[in-house]
């Protein structure tokens, strides 16, 4: 299958297939995530998880820092562990649609006969996952600033910085996410770890939690090859720029220059990422492994 | 017509408990070798979250026994992982993939079932966090000061032994669920290694959130192994790991006598409300 020409992108056709898809897959995608309970215990079950994580994190720090939070490492931590976990509801979200789909629902083989873009209905029925993890990050910063005194001073916010690298980051993400659909689509077992795998990796390798300098030198050059490192530096600017002064693994670098690394990521990412899904796509087809159950 | 080979014995009673068991334990022990990609899943993708922590201790500072902290915590996570995905929703996989009915309708008993599916999965997960413990250990250079070995011993199987007990109770109860089971057991993973202190010892969180959080066995057994094998342990345990061997002792009797009566019932209502062959998804 050849990739979109630009005649195809700009064609009326595809823009209401679109829009059609990723509505449709976005409602069902909310519906499938939501309705297994009620709104309270759905509300209570999607912040749970992500604040203990987070808590985890408090706890260790607090143990050995006995409770003193007001140090540049303990926002920089903090702010790192909370957006990071955008990486994993983004990334998973658009790719756990393939494994949800073609085992457990078993449709997936009607989506593909169905008139819809497979790469926007897996986007709409990750948007479900995006909005919870929008939610959990909400309230996981809300939480450390109310209850840890988490350094943030909301008129020291640069809001133009955080939009825009929020912006990039989740379309290098999305797009990261798909090439992950790609290769869940070949994948015969343990294609329901791939997301949470790779999502693992990268908590290590993109200074989340602990700036890269800190990592093994042969090992920092995974992170400078990351989007998502230079996503969390910049957030980090943009949110708490005092802090990251502490921290001189970007120092030789402005805001532009990085906005510019992250741009030319999710451009990049943007372009290669529908590739590689049709590629994996057309290797699923040709292998008949678009309905292939294997209940492992 | 076919042919069937006809029965020269049958078997009742506890060969046939044993049969069960052993029958349905092997299948987790001939993955371990027939699918070896669980080496990659099973043991370095835990380790990442486990370098991870360890770099959060080293950044702040922290003893060199936390490192060895998290080690042994990142190597208990796979048996909760186990209990979660591999006992507790089991009941409700077998559900889904149409083999529960199979199994109400043979005359191999549901507790035989459940103790072979703890069996084999104890052992396979053995191995994994055996793994785990190896390769941290050997990143990070990790002491450990084994001061009561046989203390130490008798925690761990007590620990497994509740710990099992739990996830056949709570199989039983995922009997009775639908959608929401994958949902349940998805969020009893973070909570737990919250309180039950899987990263950083359990005296730091207070002391009735850690008393609570006892009823899951990992938390004590993870706390009396930590105070026997660490240095520091003992400083930092939360109760007398003697203490903690009775207290998981008890918990194991109340966990298996608990799993056989819920079974015994949930099968029952499950049956009487039709949801054997239900299938929401």
């Amino acid at each position: 299958m050849s990739s979109l020409t630009k005649k195809d992108l700009l064609s009326k056709d595809f823009l209401s297939i679109f829009r059609r898809s990723f509505k449709t897959s976005t409602w069902l995608g909310w519906k499938i995530e939501s309705n297994w309970t009620d709104p309270f215990l759905f509300a209570v079950y999607s912040i749970i998880k992500p604040l203990s994580g987070a808590a985890i994190i408090v706890v260790m720090y607090s143990v050995i820092a006995q409770g003193n939070y007001d140090t540049p490492y303990f926002a920089f931590l903090y702010f790192g562990n909370a957006f990071f976990q955008y990486v994993g509801s983004v990334m998973t979200g658009v790719s756990w649609a393939i494994v949800d789909d073609r085992e457990h629902y078993k449709t997936l083989k009607y989506m593909y006969v169905a008139p819809i873009q497979v790469p926007t209905y897996l986007l709409g029925r990750g948007m479900a996952r995006i909005l919870v993890g929008t939610l959990s990050v909400f309230i996981t910063i809300l939480g450390g600033i109310l209850f840890l005194h988490v350094p943030f001073h909301f008129s020291e916010v640069n809001w133009l910085l955080f939009v825009v690298t929020f912006v990039l980051g989740i379309i290098a993400l999305i797009n990261m996410g798909l090439i992950l659909a790609g290769v869940t689509l070949m994948l015969a077992r343990h294609s329901d770890f791939v997301g949470d795998a790779v999502a693992s990796s990268m908590f290590l390798f993109t200074g989340a939690i602990f700036p890269i300098t800190s990592l093994p030198v042969v090992l920092q050059p995974i992170g400078y090859a990351l989007p998502t490192t230079y996503w969390l530096e910049l957030i980090r600017r943009a949110l708490i720029g005092n802090v990251v002064d502490a921290f001189p693994t970007f120092a030789g670098f402005s805001n532009l220059q990085l906005l510019g690394i992250l741009t030319a990521f999710a451009l990049v990412l943007s372009i290669v990422s529908n590739r590689i899904f049709r590629a994996c796509e057309h290797r699923a087809r040709e292998q008949g492994l678009i309905d292939r159950v294997t209940n492992y | 017509m076919l042919n069937l080979p006809k029965i020269e014995k049958r078997s009742t009673g506890i060969n046939l408990f044993m049969q069960t068991m052993i029958g349905r334990a092997s299948p987790r022990l001939i993955g371990l070798y027939r699918e070896k990609s669980w080496l990659i899943f099973d043991v370095f993708f835990p380790m990442l979250t486990v370098i991870g922590y360890v770099m959060i201790y080293k950044a702040i500072g922290a003893p060199e026994d936390y490192v060895g902290f998290v080690v042994v915590g990142g190597a208990m996570t796979a048996f909760w992982m186990n209990i979660l995905w591999s006992m507790s929703s089991q009941l409700y996989w077998e559900k889904e993939t149409g083999n529960l009915p199979l199994y109400i309708a043979s005359p191999a008993p549901m507790m035989g079932i459940l103790l072979g599916m703890a069996l084999g999965g104890m052992v396979g997960t053995f191995i994994r966090a055996t793994g785990v413990i190896l390769l941290g250990s050997l990143l990070f250079n990790v002491t450990y000061t084994i001061q009561n070995g046989f203390l130490l011993g008798i925690i761990f199987i007590l620990s497994m032994i509740s710990l099992y007990g739990l996830g056949m109770m709570t199989a039983s109860l995922f009997l009775l669920f639908g959608r929401e089971a994958w949902h349940l057991a998805n969020l009893a993973q973070e909570p737990v290694f919250l309180v039950s202190g899987f990263y950083f010892p359990l005296k730091f969180l207070p002391f009735w959130v850690s008393a609570a959080a006892s009823i899951i066995p990992l938390t004590l057994g993870l706390d009396g192994m930590r105070q026997l094998v660490f240095a520091s342990g003992a400083t930092l345990g939360f109760l007398d790991p003697k203490l903690e061997a009775i207290i998981l002792a008890v918990l194991s009797v109340f966990f298996i006598v608990g799993a056989k009566l819920l079974l015994d019932h949930t099968e029952k209502l499950a049956i009487r409300e039709g949801r054997i062959t239900e299938n929401r998804r």
